[in-house]
């Protein structure tokens, strides 16, 4: 801070006989600052540039909190829905020996390695009325093409690997001894299962369902495809963005992405809450 | 932790006493509901790519993708990732050399800072570049009195592409650099080797396959994204429209053989991806960490 003597115990750094600390740091706070920070502190600089009364009217207008609560609403949905199968699957990847474990386990990333418009495309064919899927689905006189519906599906397909990615780890550490300690005691096994071992792979269940649910909020292209992108009904926050770019109302844009990165922000740090409470708690 | 140590010598229990599983009808049960789910939801929009783009047969797909259009979008693609991934490689190796191997404040704080790409909307991270360089941005008078074309170009589209590739390399180096802690530098520095020497030597060869982890997750997503690079690219036909946004353009058009002909050369970059990552991670597991995902 200032020409002060140092208060004595606290260095910036621990000495290590280790060079380059100056240079790597440097480097990579340089490229951080470069590619993420400024880029990004222009979005909050342009943002409350806006004045309070602006940022309001575009946050009260209609068409963007119904895009905000479709992006959110989809996300839990469909973070939801992994949060369950997820789990399923991670179980069955971890527990049970079947031929082929391996394509399978690799398979649960599909998501993370296909380009969103390609998963994006293939689900709207699927989905679509004369689809594969859709046309069974048709006759029950369920629309999933072009609805919310189809939002849900498409942030189902893109946040799996998270939980399934997230909870498996730590299934995979589960001492066998802990249930079969419960077995002698005489639980059975809905028992163990219910209160021996979902209570310890709660809060990495939890990690994997948010992860996922962040995910969901911010996801564009596999959605944009099948969502139908009705205003008011089956348009996403992150397409109202690129609509008003496409408007030039730089303004509403600029308020639309601050708003989801404070709420993605709060999630993280409940996301990271959530992981130092696992972690205190079990270790 | 003493922990996996003692785990490695007790043998492995393949044989499960029946009081520590469920079941054979639970078994099944849960194997169909999780080999359904996987196969809706994972297999059947794989299959349906590669079927939609030969359901006109091999000369119609052939035809597609030797469209002068789509070959310019392949180039472009690989010319945004041959330049995003080693300048990420780069940040990569400085940044989990910075936090693995020395203690300074402010360190957890950094990590998280290198994660922020993961937790922003690929429309946001492109949004952020039109707002620095766009006609209307804090650079955009500037850059346009000095001839400077950054957005709705490629020097747009590689940045965007950064930006989300940002966290891959340095998030798969750093916890393995600090799970291999600083002896074998110490070691080699007290012999007399300098710094550059420890690291081609001695760091480079330690972490040189989760580095190419690291490399192979960045290149799929750099090769792969859609929104963010969709904001900054202005598509702009046989130049600025890269693999995923043609697939877009061609869907729009009502082409689909097109779409699906494009989208499935990036499907099997994603399947060459998964069996290369499968490999290195049977191969090498120990020598990539525990971190896997994202």
């Amino acid at each position: 801070m200032t020409t002060a003597p140092a208060k004595a115990g606290w260095r910036f750094r621990q000495p290590s006989v280790i060079p380059g600390f100056g240079l790597t740091l440097g480097f990579s706070l340089a490229y951080l600052t470069l590619i993420i920070l400024i880029p990004l502190s222009g979005l909050i600089w342009r943002s409350a540039a806006l004045g309070w009364a602006d940022f309001w009217a575009i946050a009260t207008d209609r068409r963007t909190i119904n895009a905000l609560e479709i992006s959110f609403g989809t996300a839990f949905i469909a973070a939801a829905v992994n949060l369950v199968f997820g789990t399923i699957v991670a179980w069955v990847l971890v527990r049970y020996n079947f031929p082929g474990r391996r394509i399978v386990d690799a398979m649960v990333d599909l998501p993370f390695a296909l380009p969103t418009a390609v998963a994006g495309i293939a689900l709207t064919t699927l989905y679509a009325p004369n689809g594969w899927v859709g046309s069974l689905l048709a006759p029950l006189g369920i629309k999933v093409a072009y609805t919310p519906l189809g939002i849900i599906i498409a942030l189902i397909f893109i946040g799996l690997p998270f939980v399934v990615r997230t909870v498996q780890p730590i299934m995979e550490e589960i001492d066998k001894e802990v249930e079969e300690v419960a077995a002698t005691l005489g639980a059975n096994r809905f028992q163990i299962i219910s209160r021996v071992l979902l209570p310890g792979l709660a809060p990495a269940i939890v990690t994997g369902f948010a992860l996922a649910f962040a995910r969901g909020v911010g996801e564009y292209g596999s959605v944009i495809f099948i969502a139908g992108n009705l205003p008011y009904k089956s348009e996403i926050a992150p397409l109202l963005i690129v609509i008003r770019l496409e408007e030039y109302n730089y303004a509403a844009a600029t308020a639309i992405a601050a708003i989801m990165l404070a709420l993605s922000f709060v999630m993280l740090l409940v996301i990271n809450l959530v992981q130092t409470w696992s972690r205190k708690r079990y270790g | 932790m003493a922990d996996p140590e003692i785990k490695s010598y007790a043998p492995h229990h393949e044989s499960q006493s029946a009081a520590v599983t469920e079941s054979p009808t639970a078994r099944a049960v849960l194997m169909i509901v999780a080999f359904a789910f996987l196969g809706v939801f994972l297999l059947l929009p794989l299959i349906i790519v590669f079927n939609e783009a030969f359901s006109k047969g091999v000369g119609a797909y052939t035809e597609a993708l030797s469209d002068p259009d789509t070959r310019s979008a392949i180039r472009l693609t690989l010319l945004v990732a041959a330049i995003s991934v080693p300048l990420n490689v780069v940040f990569g190796i400085s940044a989990a050399w910075a936090i693995a191997k020395f203690e300074f404040k402010g360190k957890a704080f950094l990590t998280t800072l290198i994660d922020l790409p993961f937790s922003v909307s690929p429309v946001i991270s492109g949004l952020v570049y039109v707002l620095l360089f766009g006609a209307q941005g804090l650079l955009g008078g500037w850059l346009k009195a000095h001839g400077i074309v950054i957005l709705f170009a490629v020097p747009g589209i590689v940045l965007a592409t950064i930006f989300v590739t940002f966290p891959f390399v340095a998030r798969e180096l750093i916890p393995l650099m600090q799970e291999q802690g600083n002896g074998d530098e110490e070691a080699a520095l007290s012999l007399g080797a300098n710094g550059w020497q420890t690291f081609w030597y001695v760091t480079l060869p330690n972490v040189k396959w989760g580095l190419l982890y690291g490399v192979l997750l960045c290149n799929a997503r750099a090769m792969g994204e859609f929104g963010a690079v969709s904001v900054v690219s202005g598509h702009i036909r046989g130049l600025t429209n890269t693999m995923p946004l043609h697939v877009e353009i061609l869907y729009n058009e009502y082409n689909a053989v097109g779409a699906f002909a494009v989208a499935s050369l990036l499907a099997g970059l994603a399947l060459v991806t998964l069996v290369l990552k499968t490999l290195l991670e049977m191969r090498y597991g120990a020598e990539i960490a525990a971190t896997r995902g994202h």
